[in-house]
């Protein structure tokens, strides 16, 4: 339904042809654009308003620079205006003296349990004694479940059952962490309509009792337009500190994001992005305001490439290319090298433009490529994989049997492998990949 | 809703002669332990004391259009009745559209589906004639009916009770409300006269089967559950033979929630549907989406992805109580011709109600 954001103000601006500056008609009509993908993001009504009045101030006039083509130049201007209302990555505000109270508040369904383990994970990797507190009792299981994770990650839950109120099991739950010495306590209060006034006094009580240094908001990133008013409410009667957005691992473009940052002022301070009890991050806003825009996540990319990137590995590829000494085992190594960077479907999406071209793609299909191709070099010996050549039908039915594939496939993975070959030899005789080669052995 | 008062709209949703055994997980007014805030309002996760409190406000019997329309309150007071206000102006100029659009985005009905809606009502204003911002507001009020009528769409399972084991598969992504309107599912269609039996595939959330344990016991309801992290498929398989055994007549189905864009989590839907498929006759009957009317634009996207992996025939609307919005319900029945067959109105077993468009439309202005 929508495609990139960046595409579509190419077509537009690809009609316009280059100019050296825009014009008010240019950035009008770009505008109409970004103001629908900013919407189909879930920005809030009002506060797409005000951006993309501040978007048409800076935009008009202004001058193009040579390497941009028009519609880059405003793509920069509204990415560097997104960046800005995004604000920076908070971080938490540990200092003084323990034990340091963190509050966890939100609507149903928002992810506070889970959020609240996931804090604590972190905490405790970083050197922290953290203390859960199960202060929902009204959800049905829900002290169940934040005991049932604690058990998962050993770290200790407080607990009183469902019969004691909240602002008493927190208040409890303080004193048990002075004597059992948790630096940090965290708070999981129960999910909560912010216009729903006895709960909300209910939360502004445990507050007043229990002084926390943190009160974050845990949001889902799915939240549309409503998104301003929660932030809003929650801010107004607890004093936010910061935001957690939850669910980003879905492909919500997270507008609410601004939205929740714009009305409130405070920053966001993680994004929790998946199942495990590890996928909690620190909230990049560059990230993010690609994301909304629709440009696709090149900084995770490039940052996920960095850290499972063996440079050794690579460098030794990289030569071994350029020497045009490329077999069957450089081959494996380099998809394996790829492999660790995460499900092959998820990493191509990162690139701008490569979501719609994979559309159609079943993320399992490359998958069960890759290992049907890792099978079938594993069945090879070391001499076949230095000497392809080698593989007569014999060794082709051995290779095949076992690794469960057919000979057909694996003929099917040599041509491949050849089409490789001979791709790195041409590129070898390049000059320009020699010299990229050289940069990447000299990276190190 | 006020939640100043002792007596919340909540509790009153009940006549008292029900309430004595009848379980709140809403507030009570009552809890079991005294609120430290001196406040009278509470909610207990226990049964409910409110026996005794008064209800004026409510009858025993609740006509669904006064409820639905008590529902939408919020709604209709913060958005619509400002359509309204708007529509009531005598001349439509383009003031009159943009404020329009502005209001249809600011619901959450999405800019494809405003266009969409506003191009149509400008069609209609154009070869009717239509001059006066009254008449535009007839218009709009029929073109949002219209969108939430897709042709040939299933209609929700019939209450009385059948032969035939029918089988309700309940799916959505994470926090959507799916267990809490399973319980008020199987509320619904037990007082109705069905025999009710819950799956709890929801093998993988920590305390997931507690959960609807829990509601299933309130409710006076059996559970089928299986241990943690077990295959869901099992779970489901064991369910469908319990239910033969017990003559069931209706199996409703828990799963985890999972958000439609992982792929393995979808694969493990369609086992599920499958294993249905292979053991009970014309299963799953109904396929239900939950959708938190809180989510946004993002919730099409659910629909889309669930619709394509295992098939959806409906979806629930949940927390409609304290969203002025809504109008993701637009989008979905329109863009994908998922009908909506109920909404969730609050945390009580008793907040599901059957959707009407008229009544909700109508409950919208």
């Amino acid at each position: 339904m929508f495609e990139g954001l960046s595409d579509r103000l190419q077509s537009i601006f690809d009609r316009l042809g280059k100019r050296g500056f825009l014009t008010e008609k240019d950035v009008d009509e770009a505008l109409r654009e970004v103001r629908m993908a900013l919407l189909e993001a879930d920005v809030n009504f009002k506060v797409v308003k005000d951006f993309l009045v501040r978007v048409r101030e800076r935009a008009i006039g202004a001058e193009v620079h040579k390497s941009l083509s028009p519609g880059q130049a405003v793509i920069k201007i509204v990415h560097e205006e997104l960046l800005s209302t995004l604000g920076e990555g908070g971080h938490l505000d540990l200092g003084g003296a323990p034990p340091h109270v963190i509050m966890l508040v939100g609507l149903q369904g928002s992810g506070k349990t889970s959020t609240a383990a996931k804090l604590a994970l972190r905490l405790r990797g970083a050197g922290r004694r953290p203390l859960l507190v199960a202060a929902d009792t009204y959800r049905p299981a829900a002290i169940a479940q934040l005991e049932q994770l604690g058990k998962q990650l050993s770290i200790p839950v407080y607990s009183e059952g469902d019969k004691v109120s909240p602002p008493d099991i927190c208040a409890h739950a303080l004193a048990k962490a002075v004597s059992g010495a948790h630096d940090v306590v965290i708070l999981d209060t129960a999910g909560r309509l912010q216009i729903d006034d006895a709960m909300m006094r209910e939360v502004e009580e445990v507050k007043r009792r229990t002084k926390p240094q943190e009160v974050l908001l845990v949001a889902d990133s799915m939240t549309g337009q409503e998104a301003v008013n929660i932030a809003d409410a929650f801010n107004k009667r607890m004093q936010l500190t910061g935001l957690i957005l939850t669910k980003i691992d879905g492909d919500a473009r997270g507008g609410a994001a601004i939205s929740m940052r714009a009305v409130t002022g405070v920053p966001i301070k993680f994004l929790a992005a998946g199942e495990k009890p590890d996928a909690f991050e620190q909230f990049h806003p560059d990230r993010l305001a690609s994301r909304i825009l629709g440009m696709g996540d090149v900084l995770t990319l490039i940052e996920k490439a960095q850290a499972q990137f063996d440079e050794v590995e690579a460098a030794k590829t990289a030569e071994k290319m350029l020497s045009a000494r490329f077999d069957l085992e450089d081959f494996l190594g380099q998809m394996r090298q790829l492999r660790k960077m995460g499900p092959l479907g998820d990493l191509l999406g990162m690139i701008p433009g490569m979501k719609d071209a994979l559309k159609g793609v079943a993320p399992e299909a490359t998958e069960r490529q890759f290992k049907r191709l890792e099978a079938m070099i594993c069945s090879m010996t070391r001499q076949e994989r230095h000497h392809p050549d080698l593989l007569n039908a014999s060794r082709k039915r051995r290779v095949a049997a076992g690794s469960g594939t057919t000979v057909q496939e694996l003929n099917q993975m040599l041509k491949q492998f050849r089409d490789a070959q001979e791709m790195m030899k041409k590129l070898s005789n390049n000059p320009r990949m020699r010299m990229m080669g050289g940069l990447m052995r000299g990276k190190r | 809703m006020s939640a100043n008062g002792a007596v919340r709209r909540s509790e009153c949703a009940m006549s008292p002669e029900k309430a004595v055994f009848l379980f709140s997980p809403g507030r009570s007014t009552e809890g079991a332990h005294a609120p430290s805030d001196g406040a009278a309002t509470k909610r207990g996760p226990n049964f409910s004391q409110t026996a005794d409190a008064p209800c004026p406000a409510r009858s025993a019997i609740i006509p669904s259009m006064a409820s639905l329309r008590e529902t939408l309150a919020r709604t209709r007071t913060s958005i619509f009745s400002r359509v309204q206000t708007l529509l009531g102006q005598a001349d439509i100029t383009n003031d009159t559209w943009d404020e329009l659009e502005a209001l249809l985005l600011q619901a959450d009905v999405g800019a494809a589906t405003s266009t969409k809606l506003l191009e149509r009502l400008r069609e209609r204003t154009r070869a009717e004639a239509i001059l006066k911002a009254d008449a535009l507001r007839t218009a709009l009020k029929e073109e949002l009916v219209r969108l939430l009528e897709p042709a040939g769409a299933a209609a929700p399972l019939d209450y009385r009770a059948t032969r035939m084991l029918e089988v309700m598969l309940i799916i959505g992504v994470n926090g959507a409300g799916k267990t809490t309107s399973i319980a008020k599912l199987s509320r619904l269609y037990t007082d109705k006269g069905r025999k009710v039996l819950l799956a709890a595939g929801d093998t993988f959330r920590a305390a997931a089967i507690d959960q609807l344990q829990i509601w299933g016991e309130r409710a006076g309801i059996d559970v089928i559950a299986g241990k943690m992290n077990s295959d869901p498929g099992a779970v489901v398989f064991n369910a469908i033979q319990a239910a033969f055994a017990r003559k069931s007549d209706l199996l409703i189905i828990d799963t985890a929630g999972r958000l439609h864009t992982k792929h393995n989590l979808m694969k493990e839907l369609e086992k599920i549907r499958n294993v249905l498929q292979r053991n009970v006759h014309g299963a799953p009957h109904q396929t239900l989406l939950v959708v938190d009317a809180a989510n946004g634009q993002n919730a099409i996207a659910q629909a889309k992805g669930f619709a394509a992996a295992v098939g959806v025939t409906g979806a629930v609307l949940t927390k409609l109580d304290g969203t002025p919005k809504g109008g993701v319900a637009f989008a979905i029945v329109s863009e994908l011709g998922i009908p909506i067959h109920y909404i969730g109105t609050g945390e009580k077993i008793d907040d599901l109600e059957r959707f009407d468009a008229h009544t909700f439309v109508d409950g919208l202005f």
